[in-house]
């Protein structure tokens, strides 16, 4: 079936009005009132928990006929995820979709940011499985509450000291726990800890949705975003002593890609579109050549 | 009462404290104070009301009626109840400390034996490694454990070694209260004779006061200044340790005296 088509016995983006306007009440708090956890009702969609209820729902509160939607999964375009959501809004909304982050008005991502600097008309919807960032030190639902209210995230330095005690740095490299603007704890949902720099002061918006958990929150554009850290042992980003075996990048999040059985891997940017474009420019990597047409 | 102190070392004034869960009384018109730097051990049979009493007096199980007033640092005596509820959580974490019976209550089994020592510190606002491990370091030697284990999980330790270990977890803050329930229960007597007698020596090292709830004399008469005997939910008598221990004048706690065994 024509994926392009778009399916007239639903509601324009599936959800029914009254549905998105609540989902847009929440959102509204949520931004009023940077990294806190707004609960709203999630609604069952047609798909499964942990797919992306929550990330799917709130973009479909805020498209519009004018807005062009990218979907991105792991940092690519072409991913199971990434495909049939776009697919979906292609289908029960007239909007354009593009595989390109400078066209975008909203971008929904699950587990990175693209490595382009974000505008300030631009949404980023992020899906989040696991909103609660206390909820492995604190099991008990109205005790994180209390944590929240009273900002008493002291005990979040724990789980960061054992992994210092462990392994001699801190080894959490991705749902990396970040303080919004000085106020409230936040899961950023599971994106590497690569990624965490570029939430702070970032000129577009960030919106989250969880749909399982029923929890909405935001950081506004320009939010002061801190990554926790010691002061002896300061927040850091992962490092690639390879670059991109396709476009050569020395600065993107790379993913291994193993080639064939005899132990040979390379590098790629974890970003489809970046590397594309890298590649349109001119840039060539060290694997350019061999790499097999699936991972080109 | 006892003594006549002047009001201002008083640490901990209890004034008609009652706890009625239903038609159970547990607490009935308990009054008593504590001053700065003293140990009160609250003797009784099981059911008397200590555990009750003390979780009242710790701020986790407000008292049907009455008040229980704590001297905050320069703010004077204060009803803990009458306090918001993060001012009571902040006093909890700073100020007090509380030593259960099952250090598996207390302590996060997943976590090792320094990030339990030094989630206190953490939680206080501690944000240098170095000096929390160093902290760490300093109160698992304070309580007589091999630092050598500093990074095992709790849940590998032996019963004795997880209360020491709930010790250091607790006074690694330095608080100026320590409320303790039945610290030495369930551990057999050679490791309760090793743990009392270095918990005697925390106490009088550290200045701490401390109100301790035992069922076991022999821990009353080590550890505490002045002792209260429970029986059904009531104070029926109070006095310094020696004073109550050797010269009983309750029925109650004439019986409880002549209970123990002489070894």
């Amino acid at each position: 079936m024509n994926a392009a088509a778009p399916d007239r016995a639903y509601n324009f983006a599936y959800l029914d009005e009254q549905t998105k306007r609540m989902i847009r009440r929440g959102l509204l708090k949520a931004v009023a009132i940077p990294g806190y956890q707004v609960p709203f009702g999630s609604r069952e969609m047609p798909l499964p928990y942990g797919w992306g209820t929550g990330g799917i729902q709130v973009t479909a509160a805020i498209i519009g006929l004018d807005d062009t939607l990218k979907v991105i999964d792991q940092g690519a375009d072409d991913t199971t995820n990434a495909v049939s959501i776009r697919r979906f809004f292609a289908r029960v909304s007239d909007v354009a979709t593009t595989e390109r982050t400078d066209q975008a008005t909203i971008i929904q991502t699950r587990h990175r940011i693209p490595e382009m600097e974000l505008r300030e008309d631009q949404i980023i919807v992020y899906q989040v499985p696991i909103p609660e960032p206390l909820r492995k030190l604190e099991p008990r639902e109205a005790e994180c509450r209390k944590m929240h209210a009273w900002s008493e995230y002291g005990v979040m330095h724990v789980g960061l000291y054992e992994d210092i005690a462990q392994w001699g740095h801190i080894a959490q490299t991705y749902d990396y726990p970040v303080m919004v603007d000085e106020r409230y704890l936040m899961a950023p949902s599971p994106i590497p800890k690569f990624d965490n720099p570029k939430m702070r002061r970032m000129p577009a918006l960030q919106l989250f949705g969880a749909g399982r958990e029923k929890r909405l929150y935001a950081i506004p554009p320009y939010t002061e975003v801190r990554s926790l850290d010691f002061e002896d042992h300061p927040f850091e980003v992962q490092r690639w002593d390879e670059v991109c075996g396709l476009c050569g990048a020395d600065d993107s999040f790379l993913d291994e890609v193993i080639l064939d059985d005899r132990g040979g891997h390379m590098f790629v940017c974890s970003d489809s579109d970046h590397c594309q474009r890298r590649r349109a420019g001119g840039h060539v990597g060290p694997h350019a050549a061999e790499a097999p047409e699936t991972v080109a | 009462m006892t003594a006549a102190w002047d009001a201002e070392s008083q640490l901990l004034d209890v004034d008609k404290l009652n706890q009625r869960f239903g038609r159970i009384v547990a607490c009935r018109d308990v009054t008593f104070h504590l001053h700065a730097g003293e140990v009160l051990g609250i003797v009784g049979e099981s059911g008397s009301g200590k555990t009750t009493l003390l979780n009242c007096l710790a701020g986790r199980l407000p008292p049907t009626s009455g008040h229980i007033r704590y001297a905050m640092r320069g703010r004077g005596l204060k009803d803990i109840y009458a306090l918001s509820e993060p001012e009571r959580r902040m006093l909890m974490r700073t100020d007090w400390g509380f030593v259960t019976q099952n250090p598996r209550d207390a302590l996060r089994m997943g976590i090792s034996a320094g990030g339990n020592v030094g989630e206190r510190l953490m939680v206080n606002g501690a944000r240098h490694y170095g000096q929390i491990r160093a902290a760490a370091h300093d109160w698992l030697t304070r309580v007589e454990m091999d630092t050598g284990r500093i990074d095992d999980a709790p849940a590998t330790f032996s019963g004795g070694m997880q209360q020491r270990l709930q010790i250091a977890k607790t006074l690694v803050v330095k608080p100026r209260l320590v409320f303790m329930d039945e610290p030495t229960g369930g551990l057999d007597v050679s490791v309760q004779a090793r743990l009392l007698d270095l918990l005697r020596g925390l106490v009088r090292d550290t200045g701490v006061s401390a109100v301790i709830v035992t069922h076991d004399l022999a821990v009353a008469r080590l550890l505490a200044d002045r002792l209260m005997v429970m029986k059904d939910g009531e104070a029926v008598e109070h006095g310094l340790t020696d004073q109550v221990l050797d010269d009983p004048h309750h029925p109650y706690t004439q019986l409880l005296v002549s209970s123990v065994l002489q070894a």
